[in-house]
């Protein structure tokens, strides 16, 4: 359950660039290949902020797909599931896109 | 809560006493002001309790940028002055952040790297199921490379001193680390753990994580190589189960081969699953229980190792 940390890192990055701000919502994004669970993060959420300037924030998450381009054939595809294989058959892919785990915006109210 | 209980007990790694300089020691953040070292010296005995976590500092504590450690809740502060839900309304404006919510892990991370390399000390991630033979690896390795490899352990567990003793009998200077709740060790532990363990130029720190395929395999922790153990009791499907641990390995130890007799393990399924997801992984097959195999792990640490700086 790394995701009650990494929700814990969400509230210390918000409050540490906007120490004593009220927020009114946050917007995550949590891409497919990042690792993380966004519905555990959602779970996690409410216990988390509580007490904190989050508490009862509005939680947004997008989670883009993620984006392989294969180093054997070239071809650009998108990976169906954890495991990066190529449609030729290759597993030596190098990963464009869908690692960020990141906050793009909050609301301070 | 993380304790850092220093399972070394003679306090024979640290020379921990009085003019010791700690300028070079890769302090975690808001780690310093005001903050007494000769108070708790490494080898102060086992159950000590240490009193701060990573990057909890003492006086002049400034709650608004402290990077908080995982399992440090909300309970114990003092939130009364906060406006409590404040709820979305229309003249609410928003702020662009734009920022990775691991930058904080990552850039302790990066300073533990900086620190390593300056010391000239190889640091190695050891990852693995709970019970794959992580800690019965190292108290061999500690065994056979004495008087051939300065080794010492970062031990991490959620409860319990009980592998820093096992290390410690073994004869590798060890510090024990207990996250409580965290299901992995972070950067900032483990800057923690290396100034308790003050380790010396030339030599090898093996970071024992939380046994657990997922969730450290998110967290960098400024080492230089990863290792992952696959033991052959858990079964062939591992890597194909958790990909995220093994796609980022350097080198796979496929452990307890001595069991193969016993046991339905496909080492041809197994391993082309792991080339499927990390291929360019190294794959060894050991037994530390018997020792099989184990001079080729003795080999990859070794030619890793950097040279003494004296």
């Amino acid at each position: 359950m790394h995701e009650l940390a990494i929700t814990e890192g969400v509230v210390e990055a918000v409050t540490g660039r906007l120490p004593g701000a009220r927020i009114s919502c946050v917007r995550l994004e949590i891409g497919a290949l990042s690792g993380v669970v966004a519905d555990s993060v959602r779970f996690c959420f409410d216990l988390v902020t509580e007490g904190t300037s989050l508490q009862g924030a509005r939680l947004e998450i997008t989670e883009p797909a993620g984006r392989c381009k294969c180093r054997t054939c070239g071809v650009e595809f998108e990976p169906d599931g954890p495991i990066l294989l190529c449609p030729c058959g290759s597993a030596d892919v190098a990963v464009l896109s869908g690692q960020d785990l990141k906050i793009t915006s909050v609301m301070v109210a | 809560m993380v304790r850092l209980i220093p399972a070394d007990h003679d306090g024979a790694a640290h020379g921990h006493g009085t003019g010791h300089d700690h300028d070079d020691h890769p302090h975690a953040p808001g780690h310093g002001a005001g903050h007494d070292h000769d108070d708790h010296p490494p080898g102060h005995g086992a159950g000590h309790d240490h009193p701060h976590a990573p990057g909890h500092g003492a006086a002049g504590h400034d709650h608004d940028d402290h990077p908080h450690a995982p399992g440090h809740g909300a309970a114990g502060h003092d939130h009364d002055d906060h406006p409590h839900a404040p709820g979305q309304r229309a003249g609410d404006r928003t702020v662009i952040l734009q920022q990775k919510v691991l930058a904080k892990n990552d850039e302790l991370a990066q300073r533990n790297r900086e620190w390593l390399a300056k010391r000239g000390v190889l640091a190695v991630n050891l990852m693995s199921s709970p019970g794959a033979g992580k800690t019965t690896l190292l108290e061999r390795t500690a065994r056979e490379l004495a008087g051939k490899l300065s080794l010492s352990v970062i031990e991490g567990d959620q409860e319990t001193a009980l592998d820093g003793h096992r290390i410690r009998a073994a004869g590798a200077a060890v510090v024990q680390i207990n996250t409580g709740v965290g299901c992995h060790l972070d950067a900032a532990m483990v800057a923690e753990g290396l100034r308790a363990l003050d380790p010396p130029g030339g030599s090898v720190v093996v970071i024992e994580n939380v046994g657990n395929l997922v969730c450290p395999a998110l967290f960098d922790l400024g080492e230089q190589a990863r290792v992952v153990i696959a033991s052959v009791t858990e079964g062939a499907d591992k890597p194909a189960k958790y990909p995220n641990m093994f796609r980022q390995a350097d080198l796979v130890l496929v452990n307890k081969i001595d069991l193969l007799p016993y046991v339905e393990f496909d080492v041809r399924s197994h391993e082309a699953d792991l080339r499927g997801i990390s291929p360019g992984a190294l794959v060894v097959q050991v037994s530390a229980t018997t020792g099989q195999g184990t001079q080729a792990w003795y080999d990859w640490l070794r030619r890793r190792a950097p040279a003494p700086l004296d």
